[in-house]
């Protein structure tokens, strides 16, 4: 079924082409038909990808090794979840990938904006055909999908260890959904230009699909942490490496962006800001994308050296150079329509979370490009580490957390100083509780962290006020029980009360970081079964080795041949914490000079990270079992020696029980972090309050309806 | 196999060209009584941006935009109000801010109505504020 991919690839970039012309030819001349059938241009391109996406996934699931992809990077032990997400782990399938969703996500832009914003759409639809067919064609010349081998090989590599992992299946669709989701805020930022219609009306058309892009990015930012945190032998979650980067700078813009465009539907202000917003996410995710895929910067995210490199560059030097043609030449309609009424309003207080956010992604894109920087100008490549980036970006943070918790309590237009001070009473008094309870638990040193422990503290108090005063307001109106008027007040504003909800969810989020980066115990360990060792105020022993063989599909079903670990016994001032069960993962390799036995376990080893959670700290730990002993190392020279393929199991339960009857000192990364586990809370707060913020309004007609009749009997008020 | 992938790929090119060129053939069929009304207005609107030069482009108020503007207008309204009963307003704020709000929606509505009735007047560029 390969022929039927690639025909898919040539038919996608032959539509793409076509419906780029169809578009221009039908905005240029007035025929709308020819926009129209750009548009379905489009929908053609999501069903033809969506054949190919299902052609990949079928060889994968079958287990099909004549195509190329699924031989690189899947295998017939790789469990059968595994091998379904296996298609996005290569460069060829992840291409795929893009361009699938891509489409997916335009087809819906574009029906949903079919019987408006016709000129806008038209443009949008030949720059988002652009992104397809720019994605297709890379597929098509530099990386297919659909490249096959004949004969076929018996067995394939396997997917790579450390992506065998539940929030690894779901990360990539993710974040590229947030990063295909950012091109339709630029595509229809492009058309308004081009189309000279740069009202409020194009931010309305994609205002939901920039909230969406904000949301699945940063679901799949908070998922790459995750796993960084749970999988990798770290103990990390983030280590500001270049693709984590990537990812955030849109993401920073995007947030900058959905507050920004909120000051140009009211007051029609912030136009050029607004559109080089828009621009600006949109050209942060395919330089993003761009990262992972053109080797330039080390990363353990990147696909590696590959040839990908210039197409890109050029897409988005093309997209820079006409983002600063189109802003300077569309300069005239642009200007605002209206200033500032009081730098006492919501709307500076959004201009400040404007510059700070833009300020964190100059610093991030500066760090992160540093050593290309770097190799410019002084012909050395030197690179900045995560201390560089936490000197600038902790301030930074500080100051935002702050602005969330500022913005709620003050009006739009203008807010008297008299009325700000009455409403900053209550974070105040939160902030400086939160000071006083940190104070009396003896919390006196990491002055940074007690100071975002503080912004959180008004930021509760901020948020809280605005829920119970609202409540409050609605209930005095309506009449309500106090639980139905705030669900009402919501419902009725979702915008506003689900982006407070996202505000607390950041601020959970931040107070995670601040006490598990500030207050960490980290420790490596080096123990003998029966030996214990204390790390701050907690015992660690090690109580005996482990052992799991499992030819095929093990408990966690990563498909380990072989497991080596640990039992440890981890109790604080004599009280039983936790018993933890760390293990390293040995897997297969396709090497046959290794031997028969040595073969079943010289793939990459990966550290089975174990930890013991709860509200408050987390205990994480990884092992680093030695296996090149010489005890060890001899009972695989022999089986290689002695063994058939067939029998070679015999060997690793040879190597098995040796190591369980004389295990070897191990090395162990002992960690106890506290607060961890409220980042992914967080996460989790901002997400629902995204979803409730992106969710369309009940009744969306009879809300029209009420407020259309509301305005006739305004209009009589006036008049009278 | 060869052949079955030959008449898959002839039905997807078919499919596609069905789905693409439908509105192409719509638009030739005389006798169409679907959407000439609309594409006529469209293509007249269209004709007539292209018309002027680009600052008054610009200064056309289109339906669209004024629906928007009456949104964004309606949602401000409703914004001061919950600003005013969660304090953060004081009462000679609100007084003046809303009044303002509501001249600026009666003027929208105005012109909205205007525009339905055949013609937007002179006024210019819609103002959101």
């Amino acid at each position: 079924m390969a022929g039927l991919g690639f025909a898919c690839l040539l038919l996608a970039l032959a539509v793409c082409a076509y419906g780029i012309g169809a578009s221009l030819y039908g905005v240029r001349s007035g025929r709308v038909e020819f926009s129209e059938s750009g548009r379905r241009s489009v929908y053609a391109l999501a069903g033809i990808l969506t054949v190919a996406m299902i052609v990949l996934e079928v060889a994968f699931l079958r287990n099909d090794f004549t195509f190329n992809t699924v031989a690189d990077t899947s295998s017939r032990t790789t469990p059968a979840l595994y091998r379904a997400a296996a298609v996005w782990s290569s460069q060829e399938g992840s291409l795929l990938l893009w361009a699938w969703l891509l489409s997916l996500w335009s087809s819906l832009a574009l029906f949903l904006t079919r019987k408006r914003l016709r000129d806008v759409a038209a443009y949008a639809t030949a720059i988002l055909l652009g992104f397809g067919g720019f994605f297709v064609a890379l597929m098509v010349f530099y990386a297919n999908p659909f490249a096959t081998t004949h004969p076929a090989p018996p067995e394939g590599a396997g997917l790579d260890p450390l992506l065998r992992f539940p929030t690894m299946i779901i990360h990539p669709p993710m974040l590229y959904s947030g990063y295909t989701l950012c091109t339709i805020p630029l595509a229809f930022g492009m058309g308004a230009l081009l189309a000279r219609r740069v009202d409020a009306d194009w931010i309305k058309a994609i205002r939901r699909f920039a909230f969406a892009a904000w949301l699945f990015l940063g679901a799949g930012i908070l998922l790459g942490a995750l796993w960084s945190y749970s999988e990798l032998g770290w103990g990390g979650y983030w280590g500001w490496d270049a693709v984590e980067n990537a990812s955030l700078m849109p993401w920073l813009t995007g947030t900058a962006f959905l507050h920004s465009l909120m000051i140009q539907e009211k007051r029609g202000m912030l136009k050029v800001w607004n559109v080089s917003l828009a621009l600006a996410t949109g050209t942060l995710a395919i330089m993003g994308t761009f990262l992972v895929r053109s080797g330039i910067l080390d990363s353990i995210h990147a696909f590696g050296g590959h040839t990908l490199g210039v197409p890109f560059v050029f897409l988005i030097a093309t997209l820079i150079g006409g983002s600063i043609y189109l802003v300077v030449s569309r300069r005239d309609m642009l200007r605002s329509e209206h200033r500032l009424d009081s730098w006492l309003s919501r709307e500076s207080i959004f201009l400040a979370n404007n510059v700070v956010l833009v300020g964190l992604c100059f610093v991030i894109f500066w760090g992160t490009y540093f050593p290309l920087i770097s190799e410019a100008v002084t012909g050395q490549e030197a690179s900045v580490g995560p201390p560089w980036f936490d000197r600038y970006t902790v301030p930074l943070a500080l100051i935002l957390v702050l602005l969330s918790g500022v913005g709620p309590v003050i009006a739009w237009r203008r807010a008297t100083l008299a009325n700000a001070r009455r409403n900053f009473v209550v974070p105040s008094v939160c902030a400086l509780l939160v000071l006083g309870a940190l104070e009396i638990a003896g919390v006196t040193q990491k002055p940074l962290a007690i100071a975002m422990f503080c912004c959180a503290g008004f930021v509760f108090g901020s948020i809280g006020q605005e829920f119970f005063r609202g409540t409050r307001a609605r209930r005095a109106m309506a009449g309500e029980p106090a639980p139905l008027a705030l669900l009402a007040l919501v419902r009725r504003n979702r915008r506003r009360y689900g982006g407070y909800i996202v505000h607390i969810g950041i601020a959970v989020l931040f107070v995670g970081v601040a006490a598990s980066s500030s207050f960490q115990h980290a420790s490596q360990l080096g123990l003998s079964p029966g030996q214990s060792t204390r790390v701050g105020a907690y015992t660690v022993r090690y109580v005996r080795p482990t052992a799991t063989i499992t030819p095929k599909y093990d408990e966690a079903h990563t498909g380990s041949t072989l497991s080596l670990g640990a039992l440890l016994d981890v109790s604080e001032h004599g009280h039983h914490v936790a018993t933890l069960n760390p293990s390293e993962g040995f897997y297969a390799s396709q090497e046959a000079s290794q031997g028969t036995v040595g073969s079943l376990i010289g793939g990459q080893p990966v550290s089975h990270v174990a930890m013991n959670g709860s509200f408050t700290r987390n205990v994480w730990t990884a092992i680093a079992p030695d296996i090149e002993t010489p005890a060890l190392k001899r009972i695989v020279s022999v089986g290689n020696s002695t063994l058939p393929a067939e029998d070679a199991l015999v060997g690793i339960a040879y190597l098995a029980r040796a190591y369980l009857k004389n295990p070897p000192p191990a090395q162990f990364n002992f960690l106890v972090s506290p607060l961890v586990f409220w980042i992914w809370i967080g996460g989790l707060i901002s997400f629902g309050g995204g979803l409730i913020a992106l969710w369309p309004a009940p009744s969306v007609v009879r809300r029209r309806v009420s407020v259309r009749s509301r305005a006739r009997a305004l209009r009589g008020l006036a008049r009278a | 196999m060869a052949v079955l992938i030959a008449i898959l790929t002839l039905a997807l090119i078919g499919l596609v060209v069905l789905v693409v060129g439908a509105p192409l053939r719509r638009a030739r069929r005389p006798g169409d009584a679907g959407s000439p009304a609309r594409d006529a207005r469209d293509r007249l609107a269209s004709v007539a941006r292209q018309a002027s030069a680009a600052p008054a482009a610009s200064a056309a108020a289109t339906h669209d935009d004024l629906e928007a503007a009456r949104e964004a207008k309606y949602r401000e309204i409703r914004d001061a109000e919950l600003d005013f009963r969660t304090g953060k307003l004081s009462q000679e704020d609100y007084q003046a801010i809303d009044a303002e709000l509501r001249a600026e929606a009666i003027e929208i509505l105005d012109r909205l109505e205007r525009l339905a009735a055949g013609g937007d007047g002179p006024e210019g560029p819609l103002r959101l504020s």
